[in-house]
């Protein structure tokens, strides 16, 4: 009977089990080998203020956690809409058009691993003269221009990977371009895109962290290098772990619309 | 002239002839059957009608038209259905039908589209996905939306080769009762004389590849409706049979030559495991490819 309690509570305890580690491996640290690194409970005390309240706003770079992962949220939003606009017409053409491929292949391999940290600069003497919103214009830039590589090429792989019978329905039927493209291409294409839209997603959550960072806007990654400039250690835990828990619940929401889509 | 003709038509496929010198009259509301080996160039043939292909040299003619390329004129079941996944059985041939007919009422379309989902006896399913169907009942929605097309022909691609016998054989029957209500003219492709002596008016072999070419047209005089039963004992049915096998068989045997391929082959040689794996020495680990050599083996087609 007890171990059957375990197994089903296996799901709960093991995950939590890990956690515990973590925290006394963090402990540990702490009173040996890193000691400005602040205790769990440090951590705690003074991130408090933060979690309690999450909304709140007692100034623009003091306000609650929830607040600014929604600053960073929608930033994300804008960026990440960008680069699906943009991404998924380059992965078609790729797709569909050799000659296109050839074309813009090898250009498109080598801006592919460029990091957000030398994009942004550039954004920002791209959008100098728009003044006031030069940060967010360059920030969403960064996150489009990063993130829209996944969804290029899974898209493309997508494309190429649709079965000749379907194509071949398409030309008994003699359907127009448009027809073919919205009932044949894009739905045989469909599930491939969804996984490069959850992976540009991933990126896009990546990338805001790096963008807030050097442009000083409110939002995660804005508050953890205004904590470190101000010596507050502990919150840049905070940021962290929040960081890793809103990537993580896109990635699996992203995933289940993946599913969603699959079985269509 | 014939409603469709085939003249001298050849296709190659990276320099060596896959189809020579095929002629062929079909006449209006005439179902012929084309009986061949697997990998003859049966479905090659058929592309070249449906238009998929060009052909290299002779010309096609469908009622006084060049084929030229693909169009719904020409109703096509494919081997392996073609259906679209993500469309129910009632999307899948509206797609066909709103190709074809633009202009029509929805309602109209509709109506169209429920008359022959019930032709094929599929009203049931009319919302599932190919996923959820049989094979069977895939087959029957392709047959049912390329009749929907009202083509000016039917073109079937070894239709029921991927079906169980028994499945086959009711397919067999709703093909032969469906053809006799609409008198379409067909084109079928096949592996199975029976299946094309039970189906057709003629059937006509095609030689064993490469470079095949038809044989000569045998006309089924057998009354229809055909028994399936009796028809085993019909004296011109058995005969028919054999003259068809006799003649594909012969065709084999004349193209039965050796031929020279180079394969690259892994250089395996036994290992004793019951031994101790030695470090050092021979084979230690997995074959790699350079260590691959070629070599030139007799192979017989």
């Amino acid at each position: 009977m007890k171990e059957n309690l375990f197994k089903k509570l296996d799901w709960l305890l093991l995950p939590l089990i890990g956690v515990a580690a973590m925290v006394l491996l963090w402990q540990i640290s702490c009173a040996t080998w890193a000691k400005d690194l602040p205790t769990p409970l440090k951590t705690w005390q003074t991130s408090k203020p933060y979690i309690v309240e999450p909304f709140a706003k007692r100034g623009e770079m003091d306000q609650g956690i929830l607040r600014f992962t929604w600053y960073s949220l929608t930033l994300v939003a804008k960026g990440y809409a960008l680069a699906l606009i943009i991404g998924t017409p380059i992965g078609f053409l790729l797709g569909l058009s050799k000659a296109f491929t050839k074309t813009f292949d090898p250009i498109i391999q080598v801006l592919r691993p460029v990091s957000p940290l030398a994009w942004l600069p550039l954004g920002l003497v791209l959008f100098m003269s728009a003044g006031k919103n030069a940060s967010e214009l360059g920030a969403l830039f960064t996150i489009a221009i990063c993130s829209m590589w996944p969804t290029v090429l899974n898209t493309a792989v997508g494309v190429r990977a649709i079965p000749q019978d379907y194509l071949n329905v398409a030309k008994v039927l003699k359907l127009s371009r448009t027809k073919t493209l919205f009932k044949v291409l894009i739905p045989a294409a469909l599930p491939c895109m969804f996984t490069g839209f959850r992976l540009s997603l991933g990126i896009a959550w990546l990338v805001i962290v790096a963008a807030e960072m050097l442009t000083g806007r409110p939002g995660v990654g804005g508050f953890l290098w205004q904590e470190y400039n101000s010596l507050i250690y502990e919150q840049i835990i905070l940021c962290i772990i929040t960081i890793g828990l809103v990537g993580f619940i896109l990635d699996r929401l992203m995933s289940l619309l993946e599913r969603r889509f699959k079985t269509a | 002239m014939a409603y469709l003709e085939l003249k001298n038509l050849g296709k190659n496929f990276g320099g060596s002839a896959v189809l020579q010198d095929i002629n062929l009259s079909v006449e209006k509301g005439e179902f012929v059957a084309i009986v061949g080996f697997s990998g003859a160039g049966k479905t090659t043939l058929l592309s070249l009608l449906a238009g998929l292909l060009r052909a290299d040299s002779g010309t096609l003619i469908l009622n006084d038209l060049e084929i030229t390329q693909p169009g719904p004129d020409r109703g096509i079941v494919f081997q392996n259905y073609s259906l679209l996944p993500w469309l129910s059985v009632h999307e899948n041939i509206l797609l066909a039908v709103d190709a074809v007919n633009p202009n029509w009422s929805a309602n109209k379309k509709k109506e169209h589209v429920a008359k022959y989902i019930a032709m094929v006896n599929l009203t049931p399913a009319r919302d599932q996905r190919p996923g959820q169907l049989s094979g069977g009942m895939r087959q029957r929605v392709s047959v049912a939306r390329a009749l929907a097309m009202d083509p000016q022909i039917l073109l079937l691609d070894e239709p029921l080769s991927a079906l169980d016998a028994l499945t086959r054989a009711t397919l067999q029957d709703e093909l032969s009762r469906i053809w006799s209500e609409n008198k379409k003219t067909v084109v079928m492709i096949t592996n199975d004389p029976d299946e094309g002596i039970y189906l057709a008016d003629r059937i006509i072999p095609l030689t064993a590849g490469p470079g095949a070419t038809l044989g000569p047209s045998f006309q089924i005089e057998i009354p229809r409706p055909r028994d399936r039963k009796s028809i085993n004992h019909d004296p011109h049915f058995k005969q028919l049979r054999r003259e068809v096998v006799e003649f594909m068989l012969s065709s084999k045997e004349e193209r039965h030559t050796a031929i020279t391929r180079k394969l690259i082959l892994p250089d395996i040689e036994p290992e004793d495991l019951n031994l101790p794996r030695r470090l050092t020495g021979w084979r230690t680990r997995p074959i790699r490819k350079h260590e691959m050599k070629e070599e030139s083996v007799e192979v017989n087609t």
